[in-house]
């Protein structure tokens, strides 16, 4: 086992969490305005986020939630977009010194994103929980606020305004998968067949009759996954980057 | 309003599966995954999942189809210069909304 780093510090989370937190406000107040865009009240809208502290999950989550799916259909979508996590939690455990008793482990893994794991996961040596207590602190209240302020933002912004904001959330994914597409040739193929399919889902009547917009998501992401994984398998280093 | 409790059982049903997810490997499991095809394939389900949920949906996201094909435009041609999420997202609703008040 690598020695702990004593240096890391509460405070040297929250000095770490805090860039983290302000890109966090303006995710989940597209999050919000999209939520509100869909009907959904700003007291769910902020306690979805208060729950579940992940973006694309809860973007999957509310569109089940505006249809009134159901909730294997609900379940079977998290699990899916969300089982990330489950692997960052595999690195992560290997990273965590003494400090994370069982109980710290099972409070302090319910603030495990994308962001967060990736900084954690840079630290030389191991991590104390004081640390990532600090750490996911000032994310996550940047992620209640954020969709708080969006939530109610699109409530009394005008029509024109509140029809731009409706394409934020979308435009910040682009974001996320463009740049490694343009670099990688398997994410390229991931995104690719994952969009056709999911406009296949789409645009053929046949298809669209029988496939709710929840489970559309999960069955083009886990057949674009399983044959990029089967053509392109990737080597060690590679995951810690997901 | 029977909604509510079904919005509600719904959020509950999303935020247990959610942490149950996070919670289960950092609680029981400290060994590596070694499968080279699992690893890839828990790779590849985030930008599979994003691309999924982004197309056609954004098509349709700002209430007409041609300010939205050109705000997916724009975001799709700022993205590959690597902006921050937030330029690349307020560029597209930028140009959303001047298609919109032309």
């Amino acid at each position: 086992m690598v020695e702990t780093m004593n240096t890391l510090t509460f405070k040297m989370g929250l000095k770490n969490g805090l860039p983290i937190a302000l890109g966090y406000l303006s995710v989940s107040f597209a999050f919000g305005v999209k939520a509100s865009l869909l009907g959904i009240p700003v007291w769910f809208s902020a306690l979805i986020s208060m729950t579940n502290l992940t973006s694309a999950g809860q973007l999957a989550g509310i569109t089940v939630i505006a249809a009134l799916g159901t909730i294997s259909e609900m379940l079977l979508t998290q699990l899916v977009i969300n089982s990330r996590y489950f692997l960052m939690g595999i690195s992560l455990s290997q990273k965590y010194d003494e400090s994370f008793t069982t109980g710290k482990r099972l409070f302090l893994s319910a603030f495990i994103t994308d962001e967060i794991f990736a900084v954690a996961i840079s630290e030389r040596g191991n991590i104390n929980a004081r640390y990532f207590l600090g750490l996911a602190l000032l994310p996550y209240i940047g992620w209640a606020a954020g969709t708080i302020f969006g939530a109610i933002a699109g409530n009394i912004l005008p029509q024109s305004v509140q029809s731009a904001l409706g394409i934020a959330l979308y435009a910040m994914f682009i974001a996320i998968i463009v740049p490694p597409a343009t670099k990688k040739i398997s994410v390229l193929f991931v995104v690719m067949l994952a969009a056709a399919i999911s406009c296949a889902f789409f645009y053929i009547p046949f298809l669209r009759e029988t496939i709710s917009a929840g489970f559309g998501v999960v069955i083009c992401a886990v057949i674009a996954a399983l044959v990029a994984a089967w053509l392109f398998p990737i080597k060690e280093k590679e995951t810690e980057n997901a | 309003m029977p909604d509510t409790l079904k919005i509600l059982l719904l959020i509950f049903a999303m935020a247990g599966i959610t942490y149950l997810i996070r919670m289960i490997p950092t609680v029981f499991l400290r060994k590596k995954i070694k499968s080279t095809y699992l690893k890839s394939l828990l790779y590849y389900i985030p930008y599979a999942v994003l691309s999924a949920m982004t197309f056609p949906a954004i098509f349709y996201a700002t209430g007409d189809t041609l300010s939205a094909v050109i705000g997916t435009a724009v975001a799709l041609i700022v993205a590959v210069f690597r902006l921050s999420l937030i330029i690349v997202a307020l560029l597209a609703c930028a140009a959303v909304f001047i298609v919109i008040i032309i």
